[in-house]
């Protein structure tokens, strides 16, 4: 019901909306709870696990019943807080968690089976048979205890991620943060106000408090007009500051258009901001606590200060006869309000014999309530006194159990927050995030004088710290009655009474787990699942923490805390992977002839970041392999163009060039002439192989060293660490150059005659020798040969600056074809190297030796180098090890597959049979048959055995003869010719 | 978590790539035997307390830092280059 | 005859506007990677600033004169920009040619630091990050180098490979800042 008068949402902007497809409408500066609650629409929501009739509990981002979902298909958000969901016309919202509606709800017939459900009741029931838990019981649960769905369709919304800097971060926007950002503020200092509502002001709005001799919003109007003309102020609102962490570093989500009808071309729904902050205030304020009695969950019961909130900032009385039942004076202003306001009050009970008078309302001091009446929303509610029972007719309850401070963020980096007995709350403790100051209701000053105080001198002492001079500004004249409570957690008495109204945890479930020992918060809250749900607690915490501490005859302070975790209020994992979905998901990296390569239509495999061909398909080939095999046939038989340029280039150049490449190769490179390339082997320094590659040197002091595609950045790094934390003293500089060149490896026995179309002086083979490499001009521009060979054919890598790339490609592809050849992929590329038994990670994975791989006399006597004393170690070279081998099945068909293990021809496939596993397989066209490299037990001392490959997984059997892993040319003539 | 890189400033520790303790800078001579090895590249304390590690400001400028800070406090304490760490 | 034509890093991607910023494609020209052999540092500072008028820039810093700049790079080197580099640099420092490696991007305009402030995890804010003041650090996911060449405007430098995904980057960002008005 809606009070003329009163509120501070806009009256001449009517907005219309739907909840559950009925239309209602609002005005623009309500919540969807307060347009709801001026409807008179009570039952919003159905519970968690026993579907029970729900109605609003609060004003706030704490609200644990009215979740609800708004949107459709791709723009579905599921779980939004009605009280935190600005209004907007046209705004669609659905209840959720009910079968077939909310008014008539088939799942409640859990409430009735509640005495089954209770206190670890999953634990108990569905442990067995152990097979149900995944097909039925787990599924089945799902469907009847739930929240709101997602569509199951993609996200339609946008989300953004940014990074904000600033002196200080004031965190709310109430009495104690607006004092505080005023005082930083005229200090100059860089502020940022962030405040979770849509509209600052916090407590002072939904009060009637007079601050400085005007109305408490009037002045924060002020405030916040002058803070908005600062340069050095960013006000943040819709803006919730979600976690703390270490070094002044905050996660807050900006809710930037959900309070939008059109959310606009591009524009985000919400952002993830990462805020810095030299130092920070928490001036976060406080959450009511509800009181736990039988039935306490009927919509129309609220919390005190939620009744307040939507009287006095959106005019609205949530009943037409409204009791308000408290142990402390706080809860009298919500009598004394809706009495200014004209509502009428039933009566306001006080648990206390010595509460103070409230004129003008029957007031029951002493007096507990102990039930409530009513179907789908309150009807009526029974007060106990010590002369009896009493019936009060009530359309709705307010009720206050005290006020908690909203310490969460302090707690983040392991704070414990302090109990504190006069109050009746946890405190946080000084210090417990570095740098951060709580102010205010958090810090359990609850007066608005006193929040003024302590924004005021929190953010003073931060300006201390940092260095900044405080300015004089004067607390402004407002309230300071003291707060005075008995606590008050649960009211005794059979029936349920509800502690946590989200996860549907009552005050004997929490007895009950005392009961069973449970006695640890951490365990009880575990076994009863309070505080696990959306709301994290808030509500609930500190009552269940009190009932635990009663059940188990301790004190709170005895009985411990659990401590919150981020984030405040839940956000969308959309928002926390803001800019990495799609394409945000990783950079890709595309070659200079990527164009020209897609044109072809090649299939793109990713390799790393890098984008490269898998093969070239030619019009006529229906199969992968058809394609794979002719390029390889340009290889063999023509020449072929593959772009190389993803590989690691590495440019080194100083005195101590020559050592840095001994130290980390095994073997050596100050002896390699220049105009000489050399392949090198590169350990950890654990001994096992790191990575391979050529190294090239083009002057006395000038290397560039090749790595592989997969390993450019981990040997960039290793090589720095050489030089700056190993070898400090050395004169040696390290440049990645894998962008400057485009590099292209043409390759084939035709592979001279193409080069010689673009070198402006044709190759003289007696000066280009293989392993020989320098600088030549292609087309009249200068560039870079290396005679090198992964295919076992002459070869050459031609490199040109990468402007140049895409260019050349199109020139040595048109003329490779003009001989018989073509551009080839990364099947044929393995082909080819599979053939000549050349490694890749596949073979050196990170578990092989110089020594498993045929390389042990790779490591040279005659100096020290990474990895050469751990290389070394008895086990790492001794006979039995599994070594690198060539396979081919016995006869022409037989199939090899990569992962398979090998086993004796006899024995059982068993892992204590094992003898080894193949690493890479291929057809090879040169062959006729499939061929494949393998680590096998003493291979190389079995070549002409036949063992057996068993992929398990695959159920394929092959018998296979161990041979050299060099297939093809085994002296390597067609490689030098 | 901020890092403070000797040449670029505070940074945030997403720009810089982690290898462990700093020990990895004294690498042993190669006949220092069996133990010393052992020791260089396998055992790790695991300190309640200051700890100094390496970090790569891989995201940054390219330096090897040496931070020492607490694994209690998660302060940072102190950073220097890694090429000065050992003078 | 066979002819090779060049083709910049962003051919094809630039220039693009979208609200309050541009982003354009830069021809830095001729870029060397230039770094200090040991014990030169001082020399290449000197042969700098005799040759091309600016010395080895401090970390985080910029300098120009006329049409050439350099860039401070990394922790032992520096971008030099718009000159073949001199004889007397030569001496004192590794060089690099670097002029094909990078992708330069300016993006400039009223919402260019906002735009910034969703790719770089940076204070870029003109009062902490003048004119002149340059860092290595994270444009997105990517490693590059962000210099404030303008009151309103930067120079953006990834990968040359990465061109697109820079783009990519900007635009959305360029978009929901301007979505915001």
């Amino acid at each position: 019901m809606r009070i003329e008068g009163k509120g501070l949402i806009a009256r001449d902007h009517r907005v219309s909306f739907t909840f559950d497809g009925v239309r209602y409408s609002g005005f623009e500066g309500d919540t969807l709870a307060s347009a709801l609650l001026a409807n008179d629409v009570r039952l919003v929501a159905r519970s968690f696990k026993y579907h029970r009739p729900r109605g609003i509990l609060t004003a706030g981002s704490e609200e644990p019943n009215a979740l609800v979902t708004i949107g459709s298909g791709g723009r579905q958000d599921p779980n939004v807080r009605a009280t935190v969901q600005e209004l907007y016309d046209g705004l669609e919202a659905r209840s959720q968690n009910r079968w077939p509606s909310l008014e008539f709800d088939l799942l409640s017939v859990n409430n009735l089976a509640a005495p089954f459900f209770g206190a670890g009741f999953y634990y108990k029931t569905f442990m067995w048979p152990r097979a149900f838990w995944e097909k039925l019981y787990e599924p089945m649960i799902r469907k009847a205890a739930g929240l709101g769905a997602l569509s199951g369709q993609d996200n339609a919304d946008c989300y953004e991620r940014a990074f904000a800097f600033c002196d200080l971060l004031v965190i709310g926007a109430g009495p104690a943060g607006l004092m505080a950002a005023l005082v930083a503020g005229r200090a100059g200092a860089d502020v940022i106000l962030a405040d979770e509502d849509a509209r600052m002001g916090g407590r002072l709005l939904a009060e009637t408090y007079e601050v400085d001799g005007k109305p408490g919003h009037v002045w924060v109007e002020e405030v916040l007009a002058e803070l908005r003309a600062m340069d050095n102020v960013r006000l943040m609102t819709r803006t919730t500051v979600a976690g703390a962490y270490d070094h002044g570093t905050f996660a807050a989500l900006e809710r930037v258009s959900h309070h939008r009808a059109d959310r606009g071309a591009g524009a985000p729904l919400e952002c993830y901001w990462r805020i810095v902050a030299r130092r920070s205030v928490l001036a976060a304020g406080a959450l009511e606590r509800p009181v736990a009695f039988r039935d306490n969950d009927r919509p129309g019961i609220m919390t005190a200060g939620a009744v307040r909130a939507y009287l006095n900032r959106w005019g609205v009385a949530p009943g037409k006869a409204v009791t308000v039942f408290g142990n402390n004076d706080d809860a009298h202003r919500t009598v004394r309000d809706l009495m200014a306001a004209g509502v009428h009050v039933a009566a306001l009970i006080d648990s206390r014999h010595d509460a103070p008078e409230v004129d003008g309302v029957q007031m029951i001091r002493g007096g507990q309530v102990c039930g409530s009446m009513g179907g789908r929303g309150l009807e009526a509610i029974t007060v106990r006194r010590t002369s009896g029972e009493e019936r009060i007719q009530t359309d709705c309850l307010a009720m206050s159990g005290g006020w908690n401070p909203s310490v969460h963020l302090t707690c983040h980096m392991n704070g414990r927050p302090e109990w504190r007995r006069d109050i009746a709350s946890f405190v946080p403790v000084p210090g417990a995030v570095p740098g951060l100051r709580a102010a205010g209701a958090c810090n359990g000053a609850f007066s608005t004088a006193a929040c003024l105080r302590e924004g005021a001198a929190m953010a003073a002492a931060a300006l201390e710290d940092l260095g900044i001079k405080v300015p004089q500004v004067a607390t402004p004249d407002a309230e300071d009655t003291p707060y005075a409570l008995e606590p008050l957690w649960a009211v005794p008495g059979k029936g349920r009474a509800w502690l946590d109204f989200q996860n549907d945890v009552t005050v004997k479930d929490v007895k009950q787990a005392a009961v069973e020992n449970f006695r640890s918060v951490e365990h009880m809250k575990r076994y009863t699942t309070q505080g696990m749900a959306t709301d994290q607690g808030k509500n609930s915490n500190v009552a269940a923490l009190a009932v635990l501490a009663d059940a188990t005859g301790r004190g709170i302070p005895e009985t411990g805390t659990t401590t919150f975790r981020p984030p405040y209020s839940p956000i969308a994992i959309a928002a926390l992977g803001a800019g990495a979905e799609g394409k945000g998901f990783q950079p890709q990296r595309f070659t200079t002839s990527h164009a020209a390569t897609v044109a072809r239509g090649a299939p793109m495999i990713e390799a790393g970041l890098w984008y490269r061909p898998s093969y070239f398909p030619k019009p006529g080939e229906t199969d992968w392999r058809q394609s794979c095999d002719r390029e390889v046939g340009y290889v063999r038989n023509a020449v072929g163009v593959a772009d190389v340029s993803t590989l690691g280039k590495i440019d080194i150049q100083g005195a101590d060039a020559a050592k840095l490449l001994d130290f980390v190769y095994t073997n050596m490179f100050s002896t390699l002439k220049v105009g000489r390339v050399r392949y090198g082997l590169m350990l950890r320094e654990d001994g096992h192989v790191m990575d391979d590659g050529t190294t090239a040197r083009l002057g006395e002091d000038h290397f560039v060293m090749t790595t592989t595609t997969a390993a450019a950045g981990e040997v960039m790094k290793h090589l720095e660490f050489v030089a700056q934390g190993l070898h400090p003293e050395w004169d040696v500089s390290l440049t990645s150059v894998t962008e400057q060149w485009a590099q292209f490896a043409v390759a084939g026995p035709k592979a001279r005659e193409v080069l010689n179309g673009v070198l402006d002086t044709p190759l003289d083979p007696t000066e280009w020798p293989f392993m020989s490499c320098g600088a030549v001009s292609v087309l009249g521009v200068v560039a870079r040969l290396f005679r090198i060979s992964f295919s076992g054919e002459q070869g050459y890598e031609v490199a040109v600056p990468a402007r140049y790339g895409a260019s050349l490609f199109d020139i040595l592809v048109k003329r490779a074809e003009a001989l018989g050849g073509g551009p080839y992929g990364m099947e044929a590329l393995n082909v080819l190297r599979i053939e000549k038994g050349f490694i890749t990670h596949s073979e050196i994975h990170g578990r092989t030796t110089a020594y498993d791989i045929g390389m042990g006399g790779m490591v040279s006597a005659k100096k020290d180098c990474i990895g050469k004393t751990m290389s070394q170690r008895p086990g790492l070279e001794e006979p039995g090890r599994e070594c690198l081998v060539g396979l081919k099945p016995v006869g022409q068909d037989g199939r090899l597959l990569a992962g398979a293990h090998i086993y004796r021809e006899e024995a059982e496939p068993k892992r204590t049979n094992d003898q080894g596993y193949i690493t890479s397989v291929c057809h090879s066209p040169t062959l006729g048959h499939m061929i494949g490299l393998a680590f096998l037990a003493d291979g190389p001392a079995r070549y002409g055995e036949i063992v057996k490959m068993v992929d398990g997984l695959r159920g394929v059997t092959t018998l296979c003869e161990v041979v050299n892993p060099i297939f093809f040319d085994a002296d390597g003539g067609r490689m030098r010719g | 978590m901020r890092i403070t890189c000797p040449h670029c400033g505070e940074r945030d520790h997403r720009e810089f790539y982690y290898k462990g303790h700093a020990l990895a800078l004294e690498r042993p001579a190669a006949d220092a035997g069996e133990a010393a090895w052992d020791d260089y590249v396998y055992l790790r304390e695991n300190p309640a307390g200051v700890t100094r590690d390496l970090w790569y400001h891989e995201g940054g400028c390219g330096a090897w830092v040496v931070v020492t800070r607490s694994t209690l406090t998660h302060e940072v304490l102190s950073t220097e280059p890694a090429s000065e760490a050992r003078a | 005859m066979d002819n090779l034509v060049a083709k910049s890093p962003c051919a094809g991607l630039l220039p693009l506007t979208v609200g309050r910023s541009t982003a354009t494609e830069v021809d830095a020209g001729k870029m060397t990677m230039v770094s200090p052999r040991k014990g030169h540092a001082e020399a290449l500072g000197k042969a700098m600033q005799s040759a091309h008028g600016l010395g080895f820039p401090a970390p985080n810093s910029a300098g120009t004169a006329g049409e050439v700049r350099a860039i401070w790079f990394g922790h032992s080197s520096a971008l030099l920009i718009g000159t073949e580099p001199a004889d007397g640099v030569r001496e004192a420092a590794a060089l690099v040619d670097q002029s094909d490696a990078w992708a330069v991007v300016r993006l400039e305009g009223a919402g260019a630091e906002d735009v910034l402030a969703r790719l770089v995890p940076i204070d870029l804010r003109l009062v902490s990050f003048p004119v002149g003041a340059t860092v290595r650090s994270k444009i997105g996911h990517m490693s590059g180098s962000v210099t404030r060449v303008g009151e309103d405007a930067f120079w953006l430098m990834v990968f040359r490979s990465m061109a697109e995904t820079l783009v990519h980057d900007l635009k959305s960002a360029m978009e929901a800042v301007a979505a915001r008005g």
